[in-house]
Order: structure tokens, then sequence, then C-alpha cells
């Protein structure tokens, strides 16, 4: 191994390391499990926790890729009714927390909902006469988390599907084929889309607003309840990381398949795939579908947002929203850039062929180091605050004793401490999108650019750089629509006064005010979609120009 | 700009900034019901106030882990458990202050000064009227009953009300017998427990069950919210154990912290807390019961009627507030 590569093994090494840090936190706690808890959580309840995390996250993994992988097969390949605008309208439940969308299915189909409600005036029935889908359960929160998390799936797949070189489609048909979609399409798209389905199932196993205020135990609500209720932080640490290994198996497991298969496409002229003209029944009923997924998954519980907040109209005064509208605004941008660079340093760690030992074991830790996404936003912010809280004492510590000065909490007293606890949550939303674009690039191309005579950095610039500007924006946008979302590390990490709209509208909701957090819950939705319809526009004009 | 208005100006900052007072709060109460409170207190002291809102056990790791460099003055929680809990992990420092001991009667404060209790929330037992007789109806225990089956809503055994009405039995009928009880009483409930403390008035008024547990807080908030009023005026309150140990009450309540580099203002705070002009908002802002007995409750809380509240120790709430819970979890207690 030459000199240069192995400085950069070491710096990857280093990077992981620092990513790893609070799993590893996590992970000691096992060091000296905490015995009497655990003889009660397996004797009771654990095996409960257990079953519903993994029907939670396989269901609504299921059912994104169902939704999502239609959705972008539909949209990436016909020519129908409202293509135009539903093509980008169906990435905006992006834009809604799952905590939120819950809260409004919630009031919506409760049993003192208006729905049951009006329906028992008009039919004269009593609570138990007649059936109703019970929202508030493993399946509400299924269905639920899918309508807000197929996106994922969506736009990794539609990408997928729209770059699909249209000769596989007429080389297909040459040698007979009619099943495209099965022999073709779909297989090719298929790190896109488990791509996607792994990052909805991280989510799904992370989730606590929801399953909380559905009332479905699972394992993130025995963290807390543990933590909380049995003020036992040593065990709610040692069941965090019980979740991770589940997601960490799960992970690899995809990846040993998807090893399996490696394809590149190796025609020299690319033409966009034409789209296919439907007939006008069929456009018509595509439209439909396309129409209900949004208006379920968007347009109803922003519609009843919107009715809420007015009614509570009286209580916007009291939200300072220009100052949590900055502070939410300054942290996504913030974080999507530092997320976006980190995550592309990685990826291009994960492209080096593993070879030697070294690089082997690097390829495994680069790859471990964005699971941080199925850990609970909460457990990460206490894997961050303990290594840098200790790091400052002893700082604080020297300091004093050599200078008569002391240096307080330099880092998790600010913003850099939020901002690192984003970078380990959302580290694997950036990578997915890179990385299934960089796997589309294949190795001869930058052989065949360096034959050309371009060194290392022109080969990414002329090269890589027009392909990536695609990915690279949705990567940052997810990043950024995460971190506008996201509750439970910024609650535990931010400094003094210092609030974002995520935190006012939990606070509001916790306190049941479910009215007075419509209003800062519907501008975190509203401040997503700028920036949604901004990538639209960057993602198709990159789209052609790589063509 | 010249480098002695520069020198100046850089003086003065540092100055102003040395004397300024300040007092850093970490709350788990949330903004909305303590930071009108806090902008009073600098009103009429010219104190500053730096606040961090959070969930109470997240704000107690985040103290002990900042250890020496932790900036917060005033720790204010919404029960007594954590406060327990902050004085056993020995964070906390006690107050020597004749007002606040002379103010707050001595159950709801710290024998040792080391927090005090500020307002008061009770648990009572809220009933549909016309399916429900108050006369059937004693006490917390006497709804284990089997003539209550499928017939009562309350939330999960996450909540830490629950846990501390649980705990508080423990403390008085013993472990078995609550273990009994808490057995048979999840056999009585109507639908899975789902939902906040509001969530149960609702089902109850909307036919899913005649009896359903939440906090005074809670429906007086809801008599005064017009989306949420009549569900609210469908329910009764009737006040449990009034013939013996009499009914639950849960304290929110602040302490000192014992790294404080504000203590003079840290106390200053917590005396203004006590002062009638504070209890006064909490009283009728909040619907809660302040702890001063001179101030009245709010015109809501007059109508559910005076009680015998539990005098039991809050400190016992804390210490069994981990055996409620494995209780409840045995129970099937969700």
């Amino acid at each position: 191994m030459s000199g240069s590569s192995r400085r950069t093994a070491s710096l990857y090494l280093l990077l992981c390391l620092i990513l790893l840090l609070p799993q590893l936190v996590i992970f000691a706690s096992w060091l000296s499990p905490n015995l009497a808890i655990w003889q009660h959580l397996t004797s009771t309840v654990l095996s409960t926790y257990l079953l519903n995390s993994l029907l939670l996250a396989g269901g609504t993994g299921l059912l994104s890729l169902l939704l999502g992988g239609s959705l972008a097969y539909l949209v990436a390949r016909y020519q129908f009714y409202g293509r135009q605008w539903l093509s980008w309208a169906l990435m905006l439940p992006l834009a809604m927390p799952a905590y939120i969308i819950a809260y409004s299915y919630a009031g919506l189909l409760d049993v003192a909902g208006p729905l049951q409600s009006a329906l028992r005036e008009l039919t004269g029935w009593r609570y138990q006469d007649y059936w109703f889908p019970p929202i508030r359960s493993l399946g509400g929160a299924i269905v639920v988390l899918s309508l807000v998390l197929y996106p994922y799936v969506y736009l990794l797949a539609r990408q997928a599907f729209s770059s699909q070189n249209p000769a596989w489609q007429e080389a297909a048909q040459s040698l007979g084929g009619r099943h495209y979609l099965w022999r073709v399409a779909l297989p090719l798209a298929r790190p896109a889309l488990l791509g996607g389905v792994a990052l909805v199932m991280m989510e799904a196993f992370a989730d606590y607003g929801t399953v909380a205020y559905f009332g479905v135990p699972v394992l993130t609500t025995g963290i807390f309840r543990v933590w909380f209720g049995m003020g036992a932080l040593d065990a709610a640490a040692q069941l965090s990381a019980l979740l991770c290994s589940l997601v960490v198996g799960l992970v690899l497991l995809e990846v040993w398949q998807r090893r399996q298969q490696r394809f590149f496409d190796r025609s020299s002229g690319s033409r966009r795939m034409p789209l296919q003209r439907l007939s006008r029944r069929r456009s018509l009923l595509v439209c439909c579908y396309l129409s209900l997924v949004l208006t379920l998954g968007f347009l109803l519980p922003a519609g009843a947002l919107t009715v809420w907040a007015i009614s509570a109209s009286d209580s916007w005064q009291q939200l300072a929203f220009a100052d949590l509208l900055t502070n939410s605004l300054l942290l996504a941008t913030a974080s999507a850039g530092l997320v976006v660079l980190v995550a592309l340093v990685l990826v291009y760690g994960l492209r080096q062929r593993p070879g030697h030992l070294l690089h082997a074991v690097l390829h495994h830790l680069l790859r471990i180091s964005s699971f941080g996404y199925a850990v609970p936003g909460t457990v990460i912010a206490i894997g961050v605050l303990w290594p840098f809280s200790q790091l400052e004492q002893a700082v604080d510590v020297l300091a004093e004793q050599w200078f008569g000065v002391r240096t307080g909490l330099f880092f998790t007293g600010t913003v850099l401490a939020l901002l690192f606890a984003y970078l380990i949550r959302f580290l694997a939303v950036a990578v997915q999108p890179l990385e299934a674009a960089l796997g589309q690039i294949p190795p001869s191309m930058d052989q065949a650019a360096r034959s050309l005579g371009c060194n290392g950095w022109q080969v990414w610039w002329r090269v890589h750089r027009p392909l990536l500007t695609g990915p690279v924006c949705i990567a940052a946008l997810l990043v950024f629509v995460d971190v506008l979302k996201e509750l439970p590390a910024t609650l535990l990490l931010r400094p003094f006064n210092f609030d974002t709209l995520a935190v006012r509208t939990f606070e509001l909701a916790s306190d049941e005010q479910l009215a007075a957090a419509a209003a800062p819950a519907l501008i975190i939705v509203l401040a997503g979609i700028l920036p949604l319809i901004w990538l639209n526009h960057t993602v198709q004009r990159s789209g052609h120009a790589g063509h | 700009m010249k480098f002695s208005t520069l020198v100046a100006g850089l003086s003065l900052g540092w100055l102003s900034a040395l004397q300024a007072a300040e007092v850093n709060v970490y709350s788990a109460r949330q903004q909305e019901l303590i930071k009108p409170l806090l902008d009073k207190f600098t009103a009429s002291s010219g104190v500053k106030v730096n606040l961090i809102t959070g969930k109470p056990d997240e704000l107690l790791t985040r103290i002990r882990q900042e250890g020496r460099n932790s900036p917060a003055d005033v720790l204010i929680s919404t029960d007594v458990g954590r406060l327990y809990r902050a004085k056993q992990q020995g964070l906390l420092q006690p107050v020597e202050s004749t007002l606040l001991t002379s103010q707050i009667p001595a159950q709801y404060r710290d024998p040792a000064k080391l927090w005090f209790g500020l307002t008061m929330r009770a648990r009572p037992i809220l009933y549909v009227p016309g399916k429900v007789d108050p006369a059937e109806l004693s006490t917390i225990e006497n709804l284990a009953d089997a003539k209550w089956r499928g017939r009562i809503c309350i939330r999960s055994s996450d909540n830490v009300y629950n846990q501390s009405m649980v705990a508080g039995m423990i403390a008085t009928i013993g472990a078995d017998a609550t273990a009994k009880w808490a057995a048979d009483f999840a056999k009585n409930f109507a639908q899975p427990p789902k939902g906040g403390d509001r969530d149960q008035v609702k089902a109850a008024a909307a036919g899913v069950c005649d009896i359903a547990i939440a906090n005074t807080y809670y429906l007086a908030a809801m008599l005064e919210d017009p989306a949420d009023k009549a569900a609210a005026s469908s329910v009764k309150v009737f006040w449990p154990n009034q013939q013996d140990r009499g009914a639950h009450v849960n304290i929110s309540g602040a302490a000192v912290l014992k790294h404080a580099p504000n203590q003079a203002q840290a106390k200053q705070l917590l005396e203004y807390m006590v002062g009638a002009e504070a209890q006064q908002w909490y009283a009728t802002a909040n619907h809660e019961y302040p702890v001063l007995a001179s101030v009245p409750v709010s015109p809501v809380l007059q109508g559910f009627g005076p009680f015998k509240a539990d005098t039991l120790s809050l400190d016992k709430l804390g210490e069994l507030n981990q055996q409620a819970l494995m209780l409840m979890d045995q129970a099937g207690w969700k």
C-alpha cells in the first residue's frame, strides 16, 4: 500500500471513529448490564416490544415500497393527466412530520372525532354498534407512517426508473419479453428501491412520536419507559443498542444481497426514456390513484391543520414565529451542507475496492457509521452529550488550574453539538442517494477519463460532478427537511433561549393543545415545501443537462 | 472607529456583562406554562432569565452530564418524582429561606430544603352522569370491582401521573394488594390505553366508557376550550378516597442546582414563585391548585368542589416509581 493511500485510510479511520462515537457510547452501556431490569423486561414486555417493532418497520417498509415504487414507475414511464404537477406534488408528504400527521388523523378518525361523531349522529348508532378501523393501533401507525415516508422510495426510484436506458426496453421487446417491468425495470431499480425502503424502515424503527401517541408499545417507547419511568438510563441505552443491532443486521443483509449483482450501463449514447401515452380511461385512473395518495398523505392532514390553526388564531401572537422560523431554517441549511459534504467523503471511501485488509475493515466501518438514522434522536443526543461533556470538564479543570479561567460548555452549550447530532442522525439519508448514484457510474468511465489525460480531480469535476448534481440536491433536500422536522435531539441539546418550530409544536401538542400546535406545524410544512419545489426544478434541469 | 472608543466600548460591554444579573432555568414545564411568569419576574426584579425547556429526565441527564460546567441554576419540574430523582442523584443544593419554609406547607417541600412545591394537580374520578350513580363510587381501589368491566378509560402507564398514583397506592396499601388491584383494574378498561388525559374525557363523552381518570388541570383547560367544552361538560368530578387517605395529588416544584453559578438570583426566583402574584397566575391562567393557602383557586376549579388531598410524603412517590411501573407491566396495563 502506498503512503498516500495509507494516509487516506487513516483519515477515513478517524472520520469513522468520530461518526461512531455516539453509537459506541450506547453500546458501551452493555459493559455493565442492568440485570434486574432485563430480567423484568424479558419476563414481561420485551417480546411484545420486539414483535411490534419488527411488524411496524416491516409493514411500513412494504407499504412504502408498494406506494413509492408504483408511483415512481407510473410517473417515470407514462404520460397522463396532471403528470407534470403530480410528479412533484407527490413529494409533499415529506414535509409533514410523522407525529403531526398522526395528530391530524387521530383528531379526524378517533371515536370522538368529527367523522365518527357525524356517523353516530346520522345513524343513531352508539359506540360499539358499528365497526370502524381503529386509528390508534399498530395498523394505524403503519398506514400513517407509510403515508409520509413513501416519498423516500418514490424519490430514489423515480430517479432510477427515468434514467434507465430505453435500449434495454427495446432489447427486452426484441427478445419477445413482455414483462419488461418485472424482468428488467425492477431488477435494475432494485438498489434505489431497497435504498429507499432501508431509509423508511430505519425511520420507522426510530419513530417515537407516532407510536407513543397511538399507544403502540415498541422498542422506542420501551426505551423511554425504562429511562423515564424506571429512572434507568443504563438499561435504556442497552435497549437502544439492541434496536441498533437489529437494524445493522437488516441493512447488512441487504448489502450482502446487493453484492450478488452488479450492473453498469455500458451503452455509449443515452437517450431519455420516451413517455408512453395512456388511453383516456387509464390516464384518468392513474391520475386518480396519484391524487388519492397525495390527498391522504398531504392535502387532508394539511387541510385539517389549517382549520385548527385558524380556530386557534388567538394563540398566534404568543408564538415568536420569526425567531422560530429563522432558527429552524439556519439549522436545517447548515446541517444539510455539513451532512452532504461528509456523506460525499464517505461514499467515495466506500467506492474504493476493498483489497487490503485495512480497506476491508474500513469498508465495514464506513457502512455502519451511518446507522444513527435508526436510533431515536434522544439516544443519539445522549451519545453526543456524554463524551463531549466529559471532555469539556477535563478542559475546564485544566484551564482553571493553569490559567485561572473557566472554559465551561464550549461545545455542548452551543449549536455545534446540535449540528453534530444531526450529522450522526441523518448521514444515512444523504448516503443512500449518493451511493446509489455513484454506483451507476462504472469504474470504466473513470478509467476512460484518465486514459484521456484527466487527473483524479479532473475526473471528479468533469465526469462525476455533472452526474451527481441531481443526487446531491436530493440528499441535501432530504436532510434539510428532516432537520426542519427533527424534534428529540433538538429538544435535548439546544442552547438557552433557542427554540425551533418543531420544539414549539411538540410542546403545545404535549400539553394536549392540538389546535394551538397546528400553526407552527403548518409553518414547518410550508418551510419544507419551498425547497421541494426548488429541488424538483434542479433535478429536472440536471436530468436534461445530463442527457 | 478610534481605538480608544473600541476599548471603551469593549470594557463597557464587559462591565455590563459582569453586572447584568441573570438566572438560568431548566424547565420541565413547557414554555407556554412558565415563560409569562418568568417575564413578570424579570420585569419586577431586573434579573434576566435564560430558559431551556425539555422533558424532565432529559433535563436531569443533561445537568448530570454537564457536571461542574452546568450553567443551570433552577430546575422546574412538573412532578415530584423527578425532584426526588434529582435529589437522589445529588444534583441539588439546599436553600435557606424563611420565606419559602413559612409559606409552603411542610408536606409540600423537602425536609432537607432541597426542593419546594409550587402548585398541585389532583387526579379525581370523572363519571358520566346517568350512566354512573355517584353513590356507587367510593375509592380508586373500588374501580377494580368486576361491575366496572369494560367501563373505564385511562391513559397508558407510560404517563407519570399514573405511575405516581400507583406508587402512592403501593405506599399505603402495600405492593401485593396494589398488584392484585392493578390486574383487576386493567381488566376493566374499555379500550387499550391510548392518547392523553383529554382523550379519556372525550372517549367518555363519546360513549366508549362511563368513567375516565384525568387530571383536574386538563379538565379545566377543556372547559375553557370551545372545541372541547361539550365533551368536558358531559362528565362530573368525583373525589375518591375521601373517607381514608384522600385523593391523589401530584405537585409541581422547583429546586436550586448544586453547581448553580447564580445562587442569589436562583433563591430570588424561588421566593418570587411562592409570592401572591405568581401563585395567583398559576391558579387563574393555568388552573392549578396553589400551595399558598391564601390564594383562591380558579372559578372552574371551585366548581369541582373542595376535597381532601392525600398527605403521603411525596418523597415516597419518587422512591416507588420504578416499582409502580414494573407492577403495571405485570398487570398488562399498557
